[in-house]
């Protein structure tokens, strides 16, 4: 699960780390009354950020500087009416404009390949790491984490030599380490900070001194683990799940709206997948992804149904069962039962194999539904449905 | 021979008395495979199966008075990575996780302390493996299976029980057929599987199966172009039609950015001499068309 910039923040300011003040606001009044605060501070600008849930905020319009109240005020009003990526923007965070000395990149990352949490750092921050990997991969160094003994502060002071921070060494040992410590803290895939920025404060009597802090934050959540970590799941962002998935999420279902007419159920996401393949294959266009989970029983077959009928834009369905931890003869008996309750009917083809599809067999040969030997016949006869045809 | 399971390996079940693990376990037992014994605390000294298994309060008991060499475990999520490192510390050598929803970062100690203790993980979230005619451990249904020479290895569970049926329909055998899993730390990787497969004699032909995300069918299809050059392979990519940035039900199927898309798979799979399957139902010809003759 993704979250927004202003709740990664929060989370670590908890852990400790350094994060320069911000506020939330939804209105243009609220910015500009944040702005008044942080400009009345000392501060010479604002920096106002889009709050979305998609990359390239800044080239689409959607971080932006400021120099009064006023000025922030308009500027919060055109950020909070842009869409980007499709996304509309409801809330944007205000907060002092560093004065920057220098970027750079650092992240702790979840890395499947070696089976271990890596830290990755780039002395080149502030630009998408993507590309810098891409186009110049010496420029980015990884260190992983012990897998039993963690992320030792040796490590983080080799991290803290090779990308030229010497002269912060505590302040980027601290943040290095911390970076870790908030990934276990919330068992988090990815804590990322671009840029983390060496930045020019005023102090007293016109002193000038420079310090570590981070001005951005990415984190993602691990869904699997998101039950044992009170209040982080109040950090979903709606705008990041369609009320569909969402539905789906709460039946213990795993639902992707997309754009076609006929709807999938399937147990397994690989399967799941590739039943959505074998649709577009035949010439038609999968209404959802959905994976009724291994082991699914009747009433989550008769929940998945309701979703699918729930988008009018499905004209047909499509079942592809192959029982292995699921029992055919129990999701035939949902199917039934969810054709007893539903309001609508369209044209639906059925396919179950494996564990109990003999049962099955004969459940759906007494309630009459339409079934298919094979998934390539199955997907062929929806798409032919989706059109008219007879199921 | 075949890899990681067949006649003689001896099978615990971790939660043996739980629903999946009687019904699984007793399928398991139905196939052929030696179930010795169960584990589930506290019942140590009870039957399970109709009183044809014997069950041990813990792994150290069942290895010592069974012999186990194998384990399957069935056990909650919260309580999975745990089983994985008793099996590994009680000196079970190929250790079946199944479960599914399991925190990522729970697996790394676990998968470290198996590597330490010399054993084998295969998944979590996987379905399990089998050898035809000798043994089963998972959820795989036996039936699907034909004896045979082709070696089966797939992200995914019953994708995996789609291609292998399609294979016996058209009278190609496996020879060990494994589904490694679909989370993004798992035990065995699909380059793990192939040098496995490499090294067994009774293996003549591979078939992998992936699907979006990561990048483990890039590096095992770099690994095959060099050392399985001239075994017949066929290959199948889930996913084609998924859009960017949703992750379609399994923790590692997501796409981000231009990493772990099924075109990049595609192409990296075929570069290394895979024919790659636009069904299932094709992977039967693509491997006599690769020459394969089983």
């Amino acid at each position: 699960m993704k979250i927004q910039e202003a709740d990664a923040k929060s989370l670590l300011v908890a852990q400790g780390l350094p994060v320069p003040p911000w506020e939330v606001a939804q209105t243009a009044a609220e910015a500009r009354a944040a702005a008044n605060r942080f400009l009345a501070a000392g501060g010479k600008q604002v920096v106002i950020k889009a709050q979305v849930l998609v990359g390239g905020r800044g080239k689409a319009g959607g971080v932006k500087l400021a120099g009064s109240a006023e000025e922030a005020e308009r500027v919060a009003a055109a950020i909070l009416a842009l869409q980007i990526k499709g996304i509309a923007v409801h809330k944007v965070l205000v907060g002092p404009a560093a004065d920057i000395v220098k970027e750079f990149y650092l992240a702790a990352v979840l890395d499947r390949a070696s089976r271990r949490v890596i830290l990755m750092g780039s002395a080149e921050g502030g630009v998408e790491i993507e590309q810098v990997a891409a186009d110049r991969p010496e420029a980015i160094v990884t260190i992983p984490a012990h897998p039993l003994a963690g992320f030792l502060p040796f490590k983080a002071r080799q991290m803290a030599f090779r990308l030229g921070l010497g002269d912060h060494l505590k302040d980027a040992v601290a943040i290095a380490t911390g970076l870790v410590r908030t990934m276990h803290a919330y068992d988090a895939d990815l804590v990322e900070i671009n840029p983390l920025a060496v930045v020019r404060e005023a102090g007293a009597a016109g002193a000038v001194s420079e310090r570590l802090q981070c001005l951005d934050a990415k984190i993602t959540l691990d869904d699997s683990a998101l039950a044992r970590h009170a209040g982080l799941e109040d950090l979903r962002d709606p705008d990041d799940e369609d009320p569909a998935d969402r539905a789906a999420r709460e039946a213990g279902l795993t639902f992707i709206k997309l754009d076609g007419t006929i709807g999938c159920m399937v147990n397994g996401a690989g399967l799941a997948m590739a039943t959505m393949d074998l649709v577009k294959r035949a010439g038609g266009e999968p209404a959802n992804f959905l994976d009724i989970g291994g082991g699914a029983r009747a009433d989550k077959v008769t929940a998945a149904m309701r979703l699918i009928l729930a988008d009018p834009k499905v004209d047909a369905i499509l079942v592809n069962i192959f029982g292995g931890i699921t029992r055919g003869d129990e999701v035939a008996r949902g199917l039934i039962e969810a054709r007893q309750q539903q309001e609508r009917d369209v044209p639906m083809v059925v396919r179950i194999v494996g564990t109990n599809a003999e049962g099955a067999a004969v459940l759906l040969r007494e309630a009459r539904f339409e079934t298919a030997a094979t998934l390539d016949e199955a997907a062929r006869r929806a798409v032919a449905a989706s059109r008219g045809a007879p199921a | 021979m075949s890899i990681l399971i067949d006649r003689s390996s001896r099978v615990v079940v971790h939660g043996l008395t739980g629903r999946e693990g009687s019904f699984h376990g007793a399928a398991m037992l139905d196939y052929g495979t030696q179930v010795v014994a169960g584990m589930t605390p506290g019942k140590g000294g009870q039957t399970a199966l109709d009183g044809r298994v014997p069950v041990f309060d813990t792994i150290a008991d069942a290895v010592r008075e069974t012999g186990a060499d194998t384990s399957c475990i069935f056990v909650p999520a919260a309580g999975a990575p745990d089983a994985v490192t008793e099996a590994a510390a009680a000196g079970i050598k190929t250790i079946f996780c199944i479960t599914e929803g399991i925190p990522a970062l729970d697996m790394i100690p676990a998968v470290e302390l198996v590597r330490a203790a010399g054993a084998r993980l295969i998944g979590p979230n996987c379905p399990g493996a089998t050898t035809p005619g000798q043994a089963k451990v998972g959820i795989i249904p036996g039936s699907i299976h034909r004896e045979g020479r082709v070696g089966v290895v797939s992200r995914s569970g019953t994708l995996t029980y789609e291609a292998v049926q399609a294979m016996s329909d058209a009278g190609v055998g496996q020879s060990t057929c494994v589904g490694i899993g679909g989370d993004p730390i798992i035990g065995t990787t699909f380059l793990d599987a192939l040098q496995l497969f490499a090294g067994d004699p009774e293996t003549d032909a591979i078939v992998l199966i992936g699907e979006i995300g990561g990048a483990a069918e890039e590096t095992a299809a770099a690994w095959a172009a060099e050392h399985l050059r001239d075994v017949p392979k066929a290959a199948f990519i889930a996913g084609r039609t998924a859009p960017e940035g949703k992750r379609m039900g399994h923790a590692g199927a997501i796409i981000s950015g231009s990493a772990g898309t099924a075109t990049s798979k595609v192409e990296a799979l075929e570069a290394a001499g895979f024919r790659v399957a636009g069904s299932p139902t094709e992977l039967p010809q693509l491997l006599r068309d690769a020459g394969y003759r089983g």
